[in-house]
């Protein structure tokens, strides 16, 4: 107990750091993951821009990174991510990484949620005149948002567990502290501490993520 | 010159497998719709009515053949230019396909966003088309909070919003009781009647055809096997698929079984006459029967209106000497359409 009031500095700096990196990685990789979940849905057969090279690429890119374990895919991708950032060790080298993968793990989760927007929608906007370009802002968006959210939600605790590995590569937040101080200093009690400040964080963003996804839904 | 023409379309879907066979949804058509007509498409199942309707709207795309749309063959336009002609086209959807995401008003005004009309003239545009399908109080409300007679008025307001000359209707009543079924066709008839918007309705529904429409065509595997006025068709098909169709709601011809119980009562000959519009004269028929002294006795029958112009068909049994009876309905023959039912 005294070890871990003595390590509460160290603590909060990793609870900052988790939080940097879920956040970025939520931002680049949800944004990586909206476009190609979108690329994937719209050149599949019979979408708006149906095209079948580009999505046998996407899918093919999606089935082949999604399976790898993390901890695997984090070595192998250490090359792109130091000439992506300057570095293969570091903080901005593991959210680059993260990033990356959850663009794919996300893309499923998107393309899955946007099938769930009933064709007949997309025809009637077509019938009125609508573009590819405004079909997705004003209609696909916007009638899967509430699945979408829900979505992000899920892949939130994918980026807090893909975090806890940054300390391999010399990152650092909570899953870097529970090693550093907990498991290697035989101290359960820290090891505790981080697990705690995890459950209460993918807690709240649980609770957030329902509370918008109803609101979108109107339920 | 016709408002929507197509001449010799073709829509052929590619297999969707490898070695599966290629569909030919619609096969060689051509069919002129006028303005201010409200033309109705009737056919079964698969026959390729929800391809010919999308074609005219160019959601889906020919494999052969003009589509003529208000002067313009659309089957050769781009993409890009397609986009203002279906400004011009409304629909509506069995379906109703509403936004669930947007209040009915934001659903209404969708497609004068798309339009790029300014705000405050989109609003006004909404409310007056609100007030037409007599939904105003209903302007904050989510569609799934209205019931299908409402959502299907939400997708006709919307439909109508950019003002089209043309409204294409795709099984637009399937999903609704009888009931709401007719005042969504009463809409219908004042859409015409108020804009003189020229409709295409397709329905599998023989009733849908006879409460509005003023023309139609019989579809069957991709072609169009008859068309004319409804009164020409209900009256006098002349394909056994139209037969059918015209069956479900004439009545006044009884169906095989129903001839079988007539049979059985009856020992003479049976005939059904047809009577059409008061082009045939009644007296002038059974007099020819009294005057020949054959005796006859109504056995099955019936009068329908459509448009206002009533027809039907008698089915009498006959008593009397063959040759005589023979003698008569050769007269009779001349003065209207007689069928012997043996
Ligand atoms: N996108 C498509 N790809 C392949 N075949 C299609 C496609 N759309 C329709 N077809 C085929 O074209 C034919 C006509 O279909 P269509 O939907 O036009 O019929 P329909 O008369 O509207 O039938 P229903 O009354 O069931 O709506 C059918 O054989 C159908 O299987
Ligand atoms: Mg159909």
């Amino acid at each position: 107990m005294d070890a871990l009031i003595d390590l509460l500095p160290e603590l909060w700096t990793a609870t900052y750091e988790t939080l940097y990196i879920v956040a970025m990685t939520l931002f680049f990789g949800g944004l990586g993951g909206l476009l190609v979940g979108l690329g994937l849905y719209l050149t599949r057969a019979g979408s708006i821009l149906e095209n079948k090279p580009l999505f046998f690429v996407l899918n093919l890119l999606v089935n082949f990174i999604r399976p790898i374990p993390f901890i695997i895919f984090l070595a192998a991708a250490q090359p792109l991510a130091r000439a992506v950032t300057g570095s293969g060790i570091g903080n901005n080298a593991i959210i680059f990484t993260i990033a990356l993968a959850a663009s794919f793990a996300m893309a499923r989760i998107v393309e899955q949620n946007l099938l769930t927007v009933t064709p007949g929608v997309i025809d009637a906007a077509r019938s009125v005149g609508a573009g590819p370009i405004r079909i997705i802002f004003t209609v696909l968006l916007p009638e899967a948002l509430g699945p979408l959210i829900l979505g992000y939600t899920f892949i939130f605790v994918a980026l807090v567990d893909m975090s806890a590995v940054a300390g391999y590569v010399g990152g650092g937040g909570l899953g870097n502290f529970a090693l550093l101080y907990g498991y290697r200093q035989f101290n359960p009690i820290v090891t505790w501490a981080a697990v705690l400040l995890i459950i209460v964080l993918v807690q709240f963003v649980q609770f957030f993520g329902n509370y918008l996804a109803r609101k979108a839904l109107r339920r | 010159m016709a408002l929507v023409s197509l001449r010799n379309v073709s829509k052929v879907y590619p297999p969707a497998s490898k070695g599966a066979p290629s569909v030919t949804a619609i096969d060689s058509v051509s069919l002129d719709v006028e303005a201010g007509d409200i033309y109705g498409i009737i056919g079964y199942s698969g026959a390729g009515k929800s391809t010919l309707v999308r074609l005219v709207n160019a959601l889906e795309h020919s494999t052969s053949g003009e589509i003529i749309v208000d002067g313009q063959n659309i089957a050769v336009l781009p993409e890009r230019d397609l986009r203002k002609v279906r400004l011009g086209i409304g629909m509506i959807f069995q379906q109703f396909n509403l936004l669930g995401s947007r209040t009915v008003a934001r659903n209404v005004a969708y497609p004068l966003e798309v339009a790029g009309r300014p705000k405050h003239e989109r609003a006004a545009r909404v409310a007056e088309l609100l007030d037409f399908v007599g939904l105003s109080d209903k302007a904050g409300s989510f569609p799934d909070q209205l019931s299908g007679g409402q959502k299907q008025r939400v997708g006709i307001a919307r439909a109508l919003a950019t003002q089209p000359s043309i409204l294409l209707a795709d099984e637009a009543t399937s999903a609704l009781d009888p009931e709401t079924t007719h005042e969504v066709l009463a809409l219908l008839k004042r859409v015409n009647a108020e804009f003189g918007i020229t409709i295409i309705v397709i329905t599998h529904e023989m009733d849908v055809i006879q409460t509005i429409a003023t023309k139609v065509a019989v579809m069957d595997q991709g072609r169009v096997i008859e068309r004319g006025p409804v009164f020409d068709v209900f009256s006098n098909p002349q394909a056994a698929a139209s037969a059918r169709f015209v069956s479900t709601v004439v009545k006044g011809i009884p169906s095989p079984a129903e001839l079988a119980v007539l049979r059985e009562r009856h020992t003479g000959r049976i005939v059904t006459l047809a009577f059409r519009d008061s082009a045939v004269d009644q007296k002038a028929v059974f007099g020819e029967f009294s005057r020949a002294g054959v005796a006859f006795e109504v056995v099955y029958g019936g009068i329908n209106e459509i448009q206002g112009r009533p027809f039907g068909h008698l089915t009498l049994a006959l008593t009397g000497a063959d040759p005589v009876i023979d003698q008569v309905l050769a007269h009779i023959r001349t003065l209207t359409t007689v069928t012997e039912v043996r």
